[in-house]
């Protein structure tokens, strides 16, 4: 039985890659330039205004820029039509109360990345927070619905191989805005598949053993992701949208690895 | 007799003093107007608001017909956002401040006291803000008072007729803060003629005096905060980056909420307002420079977009942002927005046009419509100095102008949702 549900869940995904690959074919940003028109110079142009020397934030290495827009507008409509409807509904049937605990046992199962993490980052102190943390969310808080752990002063300490990988000075390469998962770059996107393939092979789901288990709780903490993530996007209005995310995104993990 | 008398005299003069020390003991944590301005209202010291309302989200189509180019695909319909109360209430319009959109944090905050307060909302992006832009502005040049709050009462109207079968309304009010307040006041004085609403009410929570006078001053927080001026922005970016990681590292329990940059404060403790008032020019700037752009393309005015040159969804305009992010709100006043008006009339001087971006110019009719509160800060940080008497002065007892809070910093404060929700409970019932 929980063959054919992985043989379906198969079939989507790759039914939305090839979606994806669709969607950005024929990835130009240079904007077109018509040989026949004469374009007349704008009051500010921009060869006049920025210098070679100087080095502007908003600069970010992008050389895959035509695939990247256009998978941030395909996120925009995957979450316009998949993604936000599902979570929409989960948080109409759901009472505040019990996605609280939903999200308790989410961050509770993935405490297995932040001890995997830390460990790899010698971070011993923090190592040890998590594990006791694992352990008495997993009893006191009954698996790990409740967080007792953070109210006795032991807050999550959150570390991805992305983080690892940047801990021990590997850089950002190439920005990256992955289908669904949104934005990221090489040295995350292999952080995250290695925190992906680490997780399902020596954590809980190797633990557990159970396909159809495994499936169900991937399937609720994608949701579970998205309904605590306040991100949306083109919401800002703003026509530089992609350009500032690019920005922050970079800024946001600069600080995350600093941790 | 003379005794009930002399009672009742030393019994007010208890309550004047009982009074004054009430309003003496104003405790919003920041007395820096420039803290103020960037950190807000923690958490820990806001007004309790509900964290649910049933809030709704709409879309409106002023101009159906309107060409919009694809780099600007995703604006064509006006965002905005109501709730509504079961039964009978009054209706409020707020209007966002500049760049900001009707769902902005600030603009939260208010729909939630109001609603709490058993009204119905409507919350408003500020013209200035490119969905308004190219959704809802007739000229798609924002920044005129008049104009701009001609477009807002004709999307309030539209918006209205989309609603009003659903909604029973006793009374119609209005109000905005910062630039939203200005704009409310000559919404106001339209109202006086057209009567779509017969606004009873209308509040200006920290509105600038002088338009032209404020955005002087915000390019001014950036220009002078830099260390060696934009062409060093990046290197100012990555010291605050850096502050930022120390704080997210070494802080207690620092997350990235709508408390950071309060936790960021506490933990830093900046020893100068420099990197503050960089800030604030900052966040005025990157407002500044979605706005201009959307207008440079949406009207073909070939300020920094060649005038021929059609943007597509997905083109690179990064180089545009740059580009922008390095001209002030007085380059656009002078490149766009003055010839804009000198076409339509050539004999219109850039000193007449600054008049009309002021609240100076409806003195008459705001010193003495009773309709209209003030709420102010004796701080705020957008007003040059005088500009806070000269509206004590115009408001008089109708002005509530609180010690410090800089420009709307201290909204979400207790006392300020409290003299904000008030001002309009007065006739509510």
């Amino acid at each position: 039985m929980y063959k054919s549900i992985e043989h379906k869940v198969r079939i989507v995904t790759i039914a939305l890659a090839a979606l994806a690959v669709l969607f950005v074919s024929g990835c130009s940003v240079t904007p077109k330039v018509d040989p026949d028109i004469a374009y007349e110079p704008p009051k500010h142009k921009v060869e006049d205004t920025l210098k070679e020397t100087v080095v502007y934030a908003a600069d970010v290495y992008d050389p895959w820029e035509g695939f990247n827009r256009r998978a941030y507008t395909f996120n925009y409509y995957f979450d316009k039509f998949i993604y936000l409807p599902i979570v929409n509904t989960y948080e109409f049937i759901t009472p505040n109360y019990v996605e609280k605990r939903v999200s308790n046992f989410v961050d509770n199962v993935f405490e297995f990345n932040n001890f995997t993490n830390n460990l790899l980052q010698l971070k011993l102190k923090r190592t040890g927070i998590t594990l006791t943390r694992f352990l008495i969310n997993t009893t006191v808080g009954i698996a790990g619905l409740w967080d007792p752990a953070t109210h006795w002063g032991m807050p999550r300490q959150t570390e991805d191989f992305g983080q690892t990988l940047g801990h021990y000075g590997v850089g950002d390469g190439p920005y990256i805005v992955l289908p669904v998962f949104g934005p990221s770059n090489l040295r995350d996107t292999t952080g995250l598949v290695t925190d992906a393939v680490a997780f399902s092979v020596a954590g809980p789901p190797a633990w557990v053993d159970d396909d159809t288990t495994t499936l169900i709780f991937n399937g609720v903490a994608a949701v579970d992701k998205r309904h605590r993530q306040s991100f949306r996007y083109y919401r800002s209005g703003s026509p530089f949208e992609y350009d500032m995310i690019r920005m922050l995104y970079k800024s946001k993990r600069e600080i995350e690895i600093a941790k | 007799m003379e005794k009930l008398t002399r009672r009742i005299t030393i019994n007010s003069v208890i309550m004047v003093l009982f009074l004054g020390t009430s309003s003496l003991a104003y405790d919003y944590p920041f007395a820096d107007p420039y803290v103020a301005t960037v950190v807000g209202t923690p958490t820990e010291y806001m007004e309790a608001l509900p964290s649910d309302v049933p809030v709704k989200f709409e879309t409106l189509q002023m101009f159906p017909e309107r060409e919009v180019p694809g780099i600007l695909w995703n604006l064509d319909e006006l965002r905005y956002s109501y709730i509504r109360q079961k039964g009978p209430a009054p209706l409020i319009f707020m209007i966002a401040g500049t760049g900001a959109n009707f769902n902005s944090p600030k603009m939260q905050e208010m729909q939630k006291a109001f609603y709490q307060a058993g009204y119905h909302v409507i919350s408003i992006s500020s013209p200035t803000h490119p969905n308004f832009i190219v959704a809802a502005s007739t000229s798609g040049v924002p920044g005129h008072l008049e104009e701009d709050s001609a477009d807002l009462y004709k999307v309030m109207q539209a918006i209205w007729q989309k609603h009003q079968k659903k909604m029973a309304v006793t009374d119609f009010f209005l109000t905005g803060y910062s630039l939203g307040a200005a704009q409310s006041a000559f919404i106001a004085r339209l109202d006086e003629q057209e009567k779509a609403f017969n606004f009873r009410k209308v509040l200006l929570i920290n509105p600038p005096v002088s338009l032209y006078n404020s955005v002087l001053i915000l390019d001014e927080l950036l220009d002078f905060n830099i260390p060696g001026g934009m062409d060093n922005f990046d290197a100012f970016y990555g010291r605050l980056v850096n502050a930022f990681a120390d704080v997210y590292a070494n802080g207690e329990n620092v997350e990235f909420n709508n408390d950071f940059l309060y936790r960021a404060y506490e933990f830093k403790k900046p020893q100068s307002d420099d990197p503050l008032e960089a800030l604030i020019g900052i966040s005025f700037r990157i407002s500044s420079a979605n706005m201009v752009f959307t207008t440079d393309v949406l009207t073909k005015a070939g300020y920094v977009v060649p005038k021929n040159l059609v943007l597509r969804r997905h083109d690179n305009v990064t180089n545009y942002v740059k580009v922008l992010t390095r001209l002030s709100f007085l380059d656009y006043f002078r490149g766009i927005f003055l010839p804009h008006f000198q076409a339509k009339d050539p004999s219109v001087t850039e000193a007449q046009l600054i008049k009309t971006l002021s609240l100076r110019s409806l003195d008459g009719y705001l010193r003495n419509s009773a309709k209209f509160g003030l709420i102010g800060n004796e701080d705020d940080v957008i007003l040059l100095p005088g500009e806070i008497d000269y509206l004590r002065d115009l408001f008089g007892t109708r002005a509530t102008i609180f010690p410090h809070g800089g420009h709307c910093g201290n909204m979400a404060y207790p006392d300020n949702v409290s003299a904000m929700v008030g001002f309009f409970a007065d006739v509510k019932n």
